[in-house]
Formats: C-alpha cells, sequence, structure tokens
C-alpha cells in the first residue's frame, strides 16, 4: 500500500524536490570535501514523503545499529528539523576523517563531540541554505545538537510533533572512501509545512522553466 | 551565408532541471534543436540514432554518471564540445571533467555561462567543420 502522504506532492513538485536537494547534498559535499581534504562521493539522492512510522522502520531496516545524528531546526516559512545520520560506529571515524588521521586516540575521542556537531553544521547548513536561497526564502537555522540513539528517538524529538507531520526522507548516501564513512540525510515537517513548500516548489518550478501559470497548467 | 543552426542533447534524471536547460537553450539560441534523454544509455541510444552535435550532461544520475557519459561522447565523437552540469564542485570532479575534454558548468545553470559555452561550441564546430 501506498504511504498516504505521498500524494501531497504531485510528480513534478517530488521531482523539483529531488533537484533541489541535489543542488543543497551537492553543495554540501563540496564544503565537505574542502574538510575531509579528499573527494566526497555521492548517491543519487531519492527524495521520499512519509509518515513518521514508516520512516522509522526504513531506517531500522537500513541501519539495524545504533546511530547518531547531527540534528537542526529550521525555522521560517516551512519549519522542521534536518538531521545528519550515521552509524554511532562510525562517529570516530568521521572525526578522524575531518581532523586528521595522525592525531592519537585520546584526542580524536576529546573532539568527537565538536568535530560531529561542526560536520552536521557545514553539511546541513549548506543543503538548507542552497535549498532556501533556490525557494526565495529565509530560513532561521539553530546550532547544530549532536543526539544518540536509534531511529524512533530520532524521530520523536520534543517539543512532541503534531499528528499527522511528514517526514521528507532523503536517501542519499555519502562516502568518504579512505575512511568507510557513510550517512543519510533526513528532514521532518508537518502539514502545514508541506503546503507552504508545495506552493514554494510550484513558484521554483514556474521560474526554472518559465512555463505555464505560477498557479497552475503545469506540465505532469 | 546562413547561421549554422546546431542540436543539442540535454541529459539530466530531472524533468525539472531538463525544462530549466530547455528554457535557457530557447532565450540563447532559438533557432536551435534538443533532444532529451534521462539517462547515460538512454543518451548513447539517441547519440547513435540521430546526429548531436553539442552534449549537455547532468553529472549526478541514476546509472552510469555524466562523466563516465561523457567521456564515451567524446570517445565516440571526439569533436562534440560536450558539458558537465553540477552544484557539486569538487575539485576533483572538475579536474576530471577537464581531463576528458569536457567543460564543467555550475548548477543551477547561469544563462551567461551557459551562452559563453554555446558560443565557444558553435566556433569550434564552424571550425572544426571547415
Amino acid at each position: 500500500m501506498t504511504d498516504p502522504v505521498q500524494t501531497e506532492l504531485d510528480e513534478f513538485e517530488l521531482d523539483a524536490l529531488t533537484e533541489l536537494v541535489n543542488l543543497g547534498v551537492s553543495r554540501a559535499a563540496t564544503n565537505l570535501r574542502d574538510m575531509v581534504g579528499q573527494q566526497v562521493l555521492l548517491s543519487v539522492p531519492t527524495v521520499a514523503l512519509m509518515s513518521r512510522e514508516r520512516a522509522i522502520e526504513v531506517l531500522g531496516e537500513r541501519e539495524p545499529k545504533r546511530l547518531i545524528a547531527v540534528h537542526q531546526v529550521f525555522e521560517g516559512d516551512i519549519t522542521g528539523r534536518a538531521l545528519l545520520i550515521f552509524p554511532e560506529i562510525k562517529s570516530l571515524e568521521l572525526v578522524r576523517a575531518v581532523t586528521g588521521s595522525d592525531l592519537p586516540l585520546e584526542d580524536i575521542i576529546e573532539l568527537e563531540q565538536e568535530a560531529l556537531t561542526e560536520t552536521g553544521n557545514v553539511v546541513l547548513n549548506g543543503c538548507l541554505a542552497t535549498i532556501a536561497n533556490l525557494l526565495h526564502r529565509r530560513l532561521k537555522i539553530s546550532l547544530p545538537e549532536l543526539l544518540r540513539g536509534e531511529g524512533p528517538e530520532f524521530f520523536n524529538l520534543a517539543p512532541p510533533p503534531e499528528r499527522g507531520d511528514v517526514v521528507i526522507f532523503i536517501y542519499i548516501n555519502f562516502v568518504v572512501k579512505k575512511h568507510d564513512v557513510s550517512g543519510y540525510i533526513a528532514m521532518l515537517m508537518d502539514m502545514p509545512s508541506l503546503s507552504a513548500l508545495k506552493g514554494l516548489l510550484r513558484d521554483f518550478i514556474y521560474r526554472a522553466t518559465g512555463d505555464g501559470a505560477p498557479d497552475g497548467d503545469i506540465p505532469a | 551565408m546562413a547561421v549554422m543552426t546546431y542540436r543539442v542533447l540535454v541529459v539530466d534524471d530531472s524533468k525539472l532541471a531538463r525544462m530549466a536547460v530547455a528554457k535557457a537553450l530557447r532565450t540563447l539560441q532559438p533557432e536551435w534543436t534538443r533532444v532529451e534523454a534521462t539517462n547515460a544509455d538512454e543518451a548513447l541510444a539517441l547519440v547513435r540514432d540521430s546526429a548531436v552535435d553539442i552534449a549537455l550532461l547532468d553529472f549526478n544520475m541514476p546509472g552510469r554518471d555524466g562523466l563516465d557519459l561523457a567521456a564515451d561522447l567524446r570517445k565516440l565523437h571526439p569533436t562534440m564540445p560536450v558539458a558537465v552540469i553540477s552544484a557539486n564542485t569538487q575539485v576533483e570532479i572538475v579536474n576530471r571533467t577537464r581531463e576528458i575534454g569536457a567543460s564543467f558548468l555550475p548548477k543551477p545553470l547561469a544563462d551567461p555561462a551557459l551562452k559563453e559555452f554555446l558560443a565557444a561550441a558553435a566556433l569550434h564546430l564552424a571550425s572544426v567543420a571547415r
């Protein structure tokens, strides 16, 4: 059965959102590349809208182990949370990648919190800022916060979510080869934000293609 | 002498991105024609079946990426001007694009950058044809 929230965006709007995410993540990867000093490989992003419950299942199927996430709240016309998620077991490797591999382990451990939040900040900000700019909107982005736990905890953060909110789940695998580190990005937003996003996507499509009227007639 | 018109291959998995390129091409070179593909395999089939003069390729696509496709196109048609378009401006990707003999254009595609590439491509094609 299809997830009912999937129908909230039509096929072309989902295509536009995927392209926006692609642009945002590509920029973010360029920033991350400068931090780790080597190429960051990106998979093709797939963007799916799903319920919170389904997102927890999906994350559980892909990454059954304990996870670590850098979390930032964004506020504006659209409000929600963005998470950069990776297996907790890879956390020190990522720190090694961004700090330089020759540091002794005790330094790596000491730097872990700071290095991970900064990495998350660079990746998530790069992604969110690119998306906000392309949508011609300003987003206020909170300071990064580090979380450890499992999918259900990440997707049920306080304050308690509104009923019926959705997760824009972005499967994008980023890989830092030498360090064998990879992760995902997820965004969560509520239904009012999703309908605001729908409007912004239609404007974005209109600006990008110059076809149709801003509020309709966009070929599917 | 009549002004030459060219046929441009646009490859991107995103329909929106293809439409954005189409809009830019209509503005910059209204006389030129355009063919579209959504992935590398489709693009190669198109190039085999019909004449294409210039190629504009997205980098991050399902299946083979735009750099692999660019390399194939340059092998098949060594004089074809090819551009790879991406927001992923990591130095490794930009360098590889140049090594293949293709141009790198940042995404979202700005008219001046595309205009410059198309002008250089037209010049190159005219000199090859002579």
